[in-house]
């Protein structure tokens, strides 16, 4: 077993994601604490230039998995080259952003080693009497979060959630570090699934990203007639109404209003959540907003860990009085 | 088409939860429901039965209380129902926990599997690939969408930030379901009346015991996570609330 990390990269099309920024400066972070060497894999068909891309940073090697069949993404084709790769080189952590095809694939690759994966950490920690490293992970959908450790022989896995490490902190090396071509054999029958290509819905009717005033709601809203209260803030304010995943998921707004992780991304000046719990998927797609007020009745809503002005409270008590306080204050101004 | 169902019991969005005194773990008294995307898994795969005929059947792992999953899915037109009943399910890995559902289906002859994309207390988003890989069949996540077709099944995966993808795979197979691919349907009285006498097989941690081992990861600690942010709290009564937001949102926000 080397004292390695390995940083699993995700590229599509040739374009590294920020998620991968995000993961070398991961694992320079662990590399730091434990003293053990850094190197990337980089896996698809022609990913020479990414290769060479990742290879700028401070790595002590890069290894590139070029194959046709991985080409379009199929999870059989990159469990076995990356459990190829590991069997070769046994790393001790394997690490990986937690995107949506890497959750489709590295509990196959772990179990296919008889190996755990950690999943979706928002931070690392050597403690420093016991030497543990200790992986941290929200829990009941952000309500706890929880210090995991593995129990077993390495190598370990570990998917990190988007933002928890930021991808400009990703060191740069002092010279570019070699790049390995990895060749792996993947046999006839292998890959079962045949994918196509990715597509959207048809075109969204408003555009978001655009709204300097965002009125989100969430299940708290209750019922679908009571969107009226929060359009009406939103009139009030001259913003936009916007809504977490489950009224998308009923058909109460269309999904071109759903904000997160499978939605839009905004950065309005403000940003009101109206019972809306605050789970990551919803948070990352708006956490860049300059300013968010959060109105929630329950006081240990995840939402308040990221608000500015923080109302305990219910929604259906205070948004009425509110719209009507910003009528009278814009007739006045 | 025979169609497993994985769900399981969580606590209820809205239950205040409380650490254990060796904050490992919470409080077990709390209300507890069907995690949302496994209540989905199972109306996809009603909706497939009611198309191409076949059977339905769900499990579930976790104590005596857990139950209460399985007589829903019963009552809403599942078939029978196997419960892995013993209270130290709740505190198996991912990987143990399908290890567990591969040996008490051993038997079975499934052409689908779902299970919820995740579950709302771990959120490992797990258990269903590693049984895929258990059992050596092919899988997919996140799926919007399934249709049969000649060879096998067509089915739509949603991926990050608005696009999806349309992927053919043969059966058996394991799908993760995605919240919002269907829409539920209530239990009827009498779906609820016939539930009483539909299958259970009860599977003992014993049954299952030597297909399982030590679990390869654990919690140290479960803790209220810090705040990073400086956040405003404000109080009052919901006139003096709409205020105090007003006077915010024009003088430090300049948003009016
Ligand atoms: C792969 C994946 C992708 C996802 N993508 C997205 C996404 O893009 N966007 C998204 O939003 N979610 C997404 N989700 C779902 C996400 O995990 C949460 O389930 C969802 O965001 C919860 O929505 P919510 O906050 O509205 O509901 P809940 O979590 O049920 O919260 C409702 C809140 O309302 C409060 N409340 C209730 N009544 C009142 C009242 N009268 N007054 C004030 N407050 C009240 C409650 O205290 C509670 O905090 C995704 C999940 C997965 C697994």
């Amino acid at each position: 077993m080397a004292d390695t990390i390995l940083v699993v990269v995700e590229q599509q099309q040739g374009k590294l994601n920020r998620a991968s920024w995000e993961t070398i400066a991961a694992g320079q972070t662990i590399a730091a604490a434990t003293g053990w060497a850094l190197e990337a894999a980089v896996v698809g068909a022609s990913i020479g230039e990414v290769a060479v891309e990742v290879a700028g940073k401070k790595l002590a090697k890069v290894y590139a998995i070029d194959a046709v069949v991985l080409g379009a993404y199929t999870p059989d084709a990159f469990a076995v080259a990356l459990k190829q790769l590991v069997e070769a080189i046994q790393p001790k952590l394997v690490i990986m952003p937690h995107t949506y095809q890497v959750r489709d694939f590295a509990p196959k690759l772990a179990a296919s080693l008889g190996r755990s994966l950690i999943s979706d950490c928002i931070a690392f920690r050597k403690d420093d009497t016991s030497g543990q490293l200790l992986f941290t992970r929200q829990m009941f959908q952000g309500k706890f979060a929880a210090d995991v450790t593995f129990q077993s022989e390495a190598p370990w896995f570990a998917t990190f959630q988007n933002g928890s490490f930021r991808g400009d902190h990703a060191e740069d090396g002092a010279a570019p570090a070699p790049v390995e071509a990895f060749a792996v054999t993947i046999a006839d029958g292998v890959v079962r699934n045949k994918p196509e290509a990715w597509f959207k819905e048809a075109k969204a009717a408003v555009d978001l990203t655009q709204a300097e005033i965002i009125v989100a709601i969430g299940r708290g809203i209750k019922e679908e007639k009571n969107i009226a209260i929060a359009q009406a803030l939103a009139d009030a304010l001259g913003g936009e109404v916007a809504a977490s995943r489950p009224i998308c998921d009923n058909g109460w707004l269309p999904m071109d209003r759903q904000v997160g992780s499978s939605g839009q991304t905004v950065a309005p000046k403000v940003y009101i959540a109206l019972g809306i719990s605050g789970a990551i998927q919803h948070v990352v797609g708006m956490k860049g907003a300059r300013a968010i007020i959060a109105i929630n009745k329950d006081a240990e809503a995840p939402i308040f860990e990221i608000a500015d002005y923080a109302v305990v409270g219910n929604l259906f008590d205070i948004v009425p009085p509110l719209t009507e306080e910003v009528k009278k204050a814009r007739a006045g101004a | 088409m025979k169609i497993l169902v994985c769900m399981k019991q969580v606590p209820q969005k809205d239950a205040p939860l409380k650490l254990n005194e060796a904050g490992t773990w919470i409080r077990e008294e709390v209300s507890y429901e069907v995690n949302e995307p496994d209540a989905y898994a199972l109306e996809e795969a009603l909706r497939q039965k009611e198309k191409h005929t076949g059977e339905v059947v769900v499990i579930t792992s976790g104590p005596a209380r857990s139950q209460q999953v399985l007589r829903e899915a019963l009552a809403k037109g599942a078939d029978r129902a196997i419960h892995l009943e013993d209270d130290a399910f709740v505190g198996l890995d991912a990987f143990n926990t399908a290890k567990a559902f591969a040996a008490a289906i051993k038997d079975e002859q499934f052409d689908l599997i779902f299970t919820g994309l995740q579950s709302d207390d771990y959120g490992f988003a797990q258990t269903g690939v590693i049984l895929a890989e258990l059992l050596g069949w092919a899988h997919a996540t996140i799926i919007m969408q399934i249709e049969k077709t000649e060879a096998g099944i067509r089915v739509k995966r949603e991926l990050e930030a608005g696009y999806f993808q349309y992927v053919d795979m043969p059966t058996p197979a394991v799908l993760t379901i995605q919240s919002g691919i269907n829409k539920l349907r209530y239990a009827t009285l009498i779906g609820i009346k016939n539930a009483k006498n539909k299958p259970m097989r009860k599977v003992a941690m014993a049954e299952v015991a030597s297909a399982i081992g030590p679990n390869l990861q654990k919690i140290e600690r479960l803790y209220v996570p810090q705040k990073s942010k400086q956040t405003q709290l404000l109080e009052g009564s919901p006139g003096e609330i709409a205020k105090k937001l007003v006077d915010k949102l024009r003088n430090e926000l300049r948003a009016i």
